[in-house]
């Protein structure tokens, strides 16, 4: 009875990356030469850094039982905020003012985050409407500090970060792969094996029965989603690296693409359900379906058709996993 | 005496390699409320489900009026007039009385409704329950009103055979007593009730005849007046009651826990005190409603307390009012919910994680969880509490109530607190688990813990308890030896809070 159980819950686990290698595969078959290039993948793994570092934190608030809409404008405040520090000094900001900057972004998503499970656990207003409201908010904080507009800034070492090819070339790919790549590690293991990482599944599986069993609730709830903001904040410098500028209106309605890598990658809006290496498959899928639907040519409302579809679909089949396993 | 409007006979259903019934006859006439009693596990939901439609039997036939009867879904079984009234109400809550009772059966010309007042209030006075308004919200009425809402909707819809499964479970006295009212008007009107319930009292009260399930086979029938409650517990249980509670004296040993002056902010528990001694079962009878559940919920810092003081071990006394779970934990408090699926378990997590939940500082390092530590002690304790299962992997939802149960108490082993409350320990789970469960609080009294037993089944408390206490409208009553205790004497002040 052991074996079979291990065996349906690996497959659970691997579903999704059984549907990145399938997407994979059917671009490979169709745009042969151009979309497995060596610099055509690289491409596809920095495409997907800010949504995939996002969406490890979407991931802890999802397992929850929470939702954060704000992610989009968080990220868009990360970038005004790394332009204004990066502008502080004037001419050449050297090594130290874009690492001060880089703290002042995470650091800001941080507050947001905080602020954003403060409201929820305080106040007892449900993180849709909390998070819708802080959306708008932070968007407008964004602008004020950009003054409605881009915000250029001085070269600096923050906008290698998203390179495709990184400058020194042994690195392979460029350091926002690696640096996603060590969230990936981190988030994981948080998730998996610390105390912090079992309450989230606890509380979103069920908060009666945590609060029952001791947890403390509120806080975790809170550290939860500051923990969302802190890696949000990163992907942000990430989109700040990408754009290198500062920019109040990008990444409107980002937070649906994060979320939607999280539920593709098996997390559960009902709580209690999800894996960081779930949401970064998850993640992939929707980069290599753009990439690949680019080298087709296709048309853009293409993808968007395709990536809806998959969205529905994959919460289909995980529901359907769902019942086999309470059937059997 | 009036002909059989319903007739079973030889019903068999299985689930995969699970016979839950092994040829089930049940007759029931017209114009009399029939009971249907057995243990959970019996098969009663099952037949029910066959009657209603939702379930095909495997073997055996039905008849209805003398005509044969096979619906094929929930719909056939209404068109035919068979209505179940479920546990858990089916009702809108934002829709008033009349929207709710004529769901699905609007009158509308050119698709706009158009009101059957009449009809519902009509239908509401049938069952003496002029007293709810067709337009009033639903959500406005007490759990009792909508039960009776939803038997309205049964009876609008040509019900002639009513099930009702558990429907006083959570009622109080006088929606219950509205409740038996509006049966004797059903009636009276000639339709048939089946009445499933775990409340011998009840049954003899509300019923005319009754049917004993176990395991899945009719044990017994006949008319209620004139069978012993006795009799009926012993087939339902298969055997002699006495050999179903453990027995053995203990000494009673120090005081464990002493509370005074117990207010809840809601109101519930009013005004409660007692002490519990180590070695000691202390039961704690009273109606739906009493505050039992409050008073231990409030001590253990799950619902906020305008006042009170818990010593523990005779140490300073604690305010009541700061209580928290985690310090309630962390003095050496315990508390099994009477929710098993609403609060005690974290339903599609593993049985593990379940099992280690409120002690998670024992499984970790610097906030690191030492998983193999954890299987390992998740693997004993199944061991231990013979909790049937794959493996310590298994998600909660996927084991039966009994299981489920073993593995909230398996939490409470794990903490290994002294002073345990339990609340409805035995509550939805079948007759060898709860044999199971007495005998383990037994022992878990005889290593020195102080134990508080709430429940609802007399015979158990009075089976199982040293001392009990009886609440009424959040007081308790003086906490005595079960033996100075008698049920009618429990009842009276349950009923009045007078104690003779």
């Amino acid at each position: 009875m052991k074996k079979p159980r291990n065996y349906k819950a690996m497959l659970s686990e691997l579903g999704p990356l059984l549907g990145l290698i399938f997407v994979f595969a059917l671009f490979a078959a169709l745009t042969p030469s151009a979309f497995t290039s060596f610099y055509n993948i690289k491409t596809i793994l920095t495409q997907s850094v800010i949504i995939g570092i996002a969406a490890f934190g979407t991931t802890f608030i999802i397992v929850s039982e929470g939702i954060d809409l704000s992610v989009g404008s968080q990220i868009a405040l990360t970038t005004v905020v790394v332009a204004a520090v990066l502008n502080l000094p004037g001419t050449d900001p050297g090594l130290f003012y874009p690492l001060l900057a880089l703290a002042a972004g995470v650091l800001a998503c941080t507050g947001v985050g905080a602020f954003n499970g403060f409201v929820i656990t305080k106040f007892r207003i449900v993180p849709f409407i909390v998070t819708l409201g802080s959306m708008q908010i932070v968007r407008g904080v964004a602008k004020w500090i950009g003054k409605e507009q881009t915000v250029p800034t001085p070269d600096n070492w923050l906008t290698n970060l998203m390179l495709i090819d990184p400058s020194p070339s042994w690195l392979v790919f460029g350091p926002g792969v690696w640096i996603a790549l060590a969230l990936l590690v981190v988030s994981a293991a948080l998730l998996k094996y610390t105390v912090l990482g079992r309450y989230a599944f606890a509380i979103g599986s069920n908060e009666q029965t945590a609060r029952l069993c001791g947890v403390k609730v509120d806080r975790m709830k809170i550290v939860i989603y500051a923990l969302g903001g802190l890696l949000t904040g990163v992907a942000g410098v990430m989109q700040y690296s990408y754009l290198t500028v500062g920019d109040p209106t990008t990444a409107v309605g980002l937070e649906l693409d994060i979320i939607a890598a999280v539920v593709i990658g098996g997390g559960s809006l009902s709580g209690g359900e999800g894996s960081v290496v779930g949401s970064i498959v998850g993640a992939l899928i929707m980069a290599v379906l753009r990439n690949g639907s680019n080298m087709l040519g296709l048309p853009n409302y293409v993808q968007e058709i395709i990536i809806g579809a998959i969205i529905v679909g994959a919460v289909l089949i995980d529901q359907q996993k769902h019942r086999l396993r309470t059937a059997g | 005496m009036s002909s059989p409007v319903l007739r079973l006979e030889g019903i068999r259903k299985s689930f995969g390699p699970v016979h839950v019934l092994q040829g089930v006859d049940l007759t029931v006439r017209a114009g009399e409320v029939h009971a249907l009693v057995g243990e959970n596990g019996a098969g009663k939901s099952t037949l029910m489900k066959i009657l209603s439609g939702v379930h095909q039997p495997d073997a055996g036939s039905m008849t209805l009026y003398g005509a044969p009867y096979a619906p094929s879904s929930p719909l056939d079984g209404r068109a035919a007039g068979v209505s179940m009234i479920y546990q858990e109400l089916v009702l809108a809550p934002h829709l008033t009385v009349e929207e709710n009772i004529t769901l699905g059966a609007e009158h509308a010309r050119y698709g706009w409704l158009r009101s059957r007042a009449r009809e519902v209030e009509r239908t509401l006075a049938d069952l003496g329950q002029q007293g709810i308004a067709p337009d009033a919200r639903v959500s406005d009425l007490s759990i009792g009103k909508k039960q009776l809402v939803e038997i309205g909707r049964a009876l609008l819809f040509d019900a002639r055979i009513v099930v009702m499964d558990e429907p006083t479970s959570s009622l109080s006295a006088a929606d219950t007593q509205a409740l038996f009212e509006a049966m004797g008007q059903m009636k009276e009107q000639g339709l048939a009730i089946i009445y499933i319930s775990h409340f011998l009292e009840e049954v003899q009260e509300a019923c005319d005849r009754y049917t004993v399930l176990r395991d899945g086979k009719m044990i017994s029938t006949g008319p209620v007046a004139g069978t012993p409650v006795r009799r009926i517990i012993e087939d339902m249980v298969g055997r002699s009651v006495d050999e179903l509670f453990p027995s053995g004296d203990r000494e009673k040993g120090e005081p464990l826990l002493e509370v005074s002056d117990v207010q809840g902010r809601k109101g519930l528990p009013a005004d409660v005190g007692f002490t519990l001694h180590r070695g000691e079962i202390m039961g704690v009878a009273g109606l739906v409603g009493a505050g039992r559940s409050e008073m231990a919920r409030t001590i253990f810092g799950l619902e906020p307390a305008r006042s009170g003081a818990a010593s523990i071990r005779g140490r300073e006394a604690l305010r009541v009012a700061w209580m928290t779970p985690r310090a309630a934990l962390d003095n050496g408090l315990d508390l099994l919910s009477e929710n098993r699926k609403e609060e005690g378990l974290a339903l599609n997590l593993s049985l593990v994680f379940n099992l280690t939940l409120s002690d998670l500082r024992r499984y970790s390092r610097a906030g690191f969880l030492q998983l193999r530590k954890e299987r390992r002690d998740g693997a004993r304790w199944i061991d231990v509490l013979r909790i049937r299962t794959g493996s310590v992997e298994q998600r909660a939802d996927e084991l039966s109530g009994g299981n489920q149960q073993k593995v909230c108490l398996a939490r409470l082993l794990q903490q290994d607190n002294d002073i345990l409350f339990l609340d409805e320990p035995t509550r939805g789970i079948d007759i060898g688990s709860k044999a199971e469960i007495y005998k383990l609080i037994h022992r878990l009294a005889e290593q020195g813990k102080g134990i508080v037993m709430i429940s609802s089944y007399l015979p158990e408390l009075l089976g199982v308890c040293d001392t009990l206490g009886v609440m009424h409208k959040g007081r308790l009553s003086p906490v005595r030896p079960v033996r100075e205790w008698t049920e009618h004497r429990i009842m009276q002040f349950a009923t009045s809070g007078y104690d003779a």
